[in-house]
């Protein structure tokens, strides 16, 4: 019954690593680009919600309707300033300039708030379970994570099917020339793309934050979980990338649990042996 | 004579001068034990070892276009086969150097059969992964030291010279011999049938394909060499530092971030981009260094400044706008009249 304790604690983090990898695979499969300060910028998202709630005095899951249209307007003003000059055919300048932008963002947090750990306090809800039977708890505060992800990413799914933004976005997936020719605006759709990005990472980074310490160089880590989702769930698959980030989470718990010190290596090593058997992810559609 | 025929070659005045300031400069150089004092002595040593990281970081991502943000990965495999060769057999350090860069070349064939099933930016953050397993597996294992690392035994360092003075000297002409090889590896791999492969797969991969370049082959070269070159200079710079940990020689910001600065300002893709860009920064070092974050910030503002308004650096603006080649590397069109 540990084991299966352990499975639900790690499908409840996975949620949250969906999140990061969703903002990740959004945006490559919009503009074909992929943003290395992308964990950075959810760290950043955490620091924003970690002044909100100290200077206002709300409750992190408050801050988030300040954190999450801020961040999504950064996202808009990068991409429109800095991103969209990058995009052509050659793949080193969106690399080197997101590149430098983490390594930017990562020493500005750095002199902003010092290397200290940091962490969300949200109140008695951070210990409250609920219990199933004798042996399996569910803390609520993963649970509601974990639902707060699903219905993120089940709203973007039908925002980018049933709504015109999300034509857009199609459109602009497909074809850019046509797109441009029947009327949309690239550049703007990319922008709008990135905000979109951005806002829901910037949830899932919030949402992180509450439950673990973070510091200045936490982003990396962030980014790279976010990536190994979107690769063993498949690349282009919005709910494979769900699926790739549970079992990312389960993975890294039950190494976790195992020995601490082997909760990440176990990550890492099933998303080489994905890679190494099953290139194509493991919900993808094969190439 | 009046015949319009035309030549290509690679030479003009401007490479023979280059070619004479490059003899000179190696001539100072090797020298340098003469007639330096120790900080300077060892000042150059670093210089050495991180203008050889940068060539070939740029001869990765800017000749083969294989965009690694992981070449720590490859820094800390040369370190830890010295260190470990030198506690468990006892030979020269400079021989276990050697030893460690073939077996860490050996390696990197298997790392490049994962990591090729990626492309552009997904071989890149995939190849971050591959040096973060490595830097977590090295805590793991108690032989190597696990999380507290392993220093030099006492004898090893000894077999570089008795006098720390002598040790200094014998470790600058090793990382000095170290970076010519590496120059110059990359200068005759340019030149040759791969550097030709490269050139049109650079222009264009589908076309190069199409006329039976083996693209997949010709990275796959380049790969290797580079690890190769990258293991020897790592297991150089922990030479000289006598102690290793996973996080310091796994490190992404020393290893690869900074690297990463200088080539592209110098001029990613050209072969003297990334020694401007190591002079410049060994230059600015002294006086920067000490802003910390902000000097960070700086580099990386640069960086991206340079990469939208000028993707080939520094080096690569000059050489446009003056068609300046040092080195004779590029075929240029001659008509008999000129010559």
């Amino acid at each position: 019954m540990v084991w299966l304790n352990t499975v639900i604690q790690g499908t409840m983090l996975g949620g949250l690593y969906a999140m990061f990898a969703i903002g990740l695979s959004l945006i490559f499969g919009v503009m074909k680009l992929v943003n290395i300060a992308h964990g950075d910028l959810i760290v950043l998202s955490a620091y924003l919600a970690l002044v909100i709630t100290q200077t206002m005095g709300v409750d992190p899951f408050v801050s988030l309707l300040i954190v999450v249209p801020i961040i999504a307007t950064v996202g808009y003003l990068l991409q429109r300033g800095l991103f969209n000059r990058t995009l052509g055919d050659d793949l080193l300048p969106p690399i080197l300039v997101s590149f430098g932008l983490s390594i930017i963002i990562q020493n500005g947090v750095l002199v902003a708030f010092s290397g200290d750990d940091r962490r969300l306090q949200a109140g008695p809800l951070e210990v409250a379970s609920l219990r199933i039977g004798d042996t399996v708890a569910i803390g609520l505060l993963p649970l509601l994570q974990f639902v707060i992800a699903v219905a993120v990413i089940v709203v973007l799914h039908l925002l980018i099917r049933r709504t015109k933004t999300g034509r857009g976005l199609r459109a602009v997936s497909d074809d850019q020339a046509m797109a441009q020719v029947m009327g949309f605006n690239n550049r703007h759709m990319y922008g709008v793309a990135m905000a979109l990005s951005l806002g829901i990472t910037a949830v899932a980074g919030v949402l992180i934050a509450i439950r673990g310490n973070f510091d200045p160089s936490a982003g990396p880590a962030r980014l790279i979980y976010g990536f190994e989702a979107v690769i063993i769930g498949g690349v282009g698959n919005i709910w494979g990338t769900l699926l790739g980030g549970i079992v990312l989470g389960v993975v890294q718990a039950i190494g976790g649990a195992i020995d601490p010190r082997f909760q990440i290596l176990a990550g890492h090593l099933v998303f080489l042996l994905v890679l190494a058997l099953r290139p194509s992810g493991l919900f993808g559609v094969k190439a | 004579m009046k015949s319009n025929s035309v030549s290509a070659t690679r030479h003009s005045r401007t490479t023979h001068l280059a070619l004479v300031f490059v003899g000179v400069c190696a001539l100072v150089f090797a020298s340098a034990p003469l007639w330096a004092g120790a900080n300077i002595l060892r000042l150059l040593t670093d210089f050495f070892l991180y203008l050889s990281l940068a060539c070939l970081w740029n001869f990765l991502v800017g000749y083969a276009g294989l965009v690694s943000i992981g070449q720590q990965a490859f820094v800390g495999l040369g370190a830890y086969g010295l260190f470990t060769l030198s506690r468990y057999t006892g030979l020269n350090p400079l021989v276990s150097v050697l030893i460690a860069s073939v077996v860490v070349a050996a390696l990197s064939i298997p790392f490049a059969a994962l990591l090729f099933r990626l492309k552009g930016a997904y071989f890149a953050i995939s190849s971050w992964v591959l040096a973060e397993v490595l830097r977590l597996t090295a805590q793991f294992i108690p032989q190597i030291g696990g999380s507290s690392g392993m220093s030099l035994p006492i004898e090893a360092a000894r077999a570089l010279g008795a006098q720390p003075a002598v040790r200094f000297t014998t470790i600058y002409l090793a990382a000095f011999i170290a970076l010519l090889m590496i120059l110059s590896g990359i200068y005759f791999t340019l030149q040759s049938r791969t550097g030709l492969a490269l050139t049109a797969i650079r222009d264009n991969e589908l076309a190069a394909r199409s006329n039976g370049v083996n693209a997949n082959r010709t990275k796959l070269i380049v790969y290797v060499l580079t690890a190769f070159g990258t293991a020897a200079t790592g297991g150089l710079i922990f030479l000289q530092r006598l102690r290793v940990t996973p996080d310091s020689a796994f490190s992404i910001s020393d290893w690869t971030a900074l690297v990463i600065f200088m080539v592209v300002i110098g001029g990613v893709g050209t072969f003297e981009g990334p020694i401007i860009g190591a002079v410049l920064f060994f230059l600015l070092r002294g006086t920067l260094a000490d802003f910390g974050p902000f000097y960070m910030i700086s580099l990386g503002a640069v960086a991206i400044l340079i990469m939208i308004y000028n993707p080939r650096g520094l080096w690569g603006h000059v050489r446009d706008r003056w068609h300046l080649q040092l080195l004779p590397l590029n075929f240029r069109i001659l008509s008999k009249q000129d010559s």
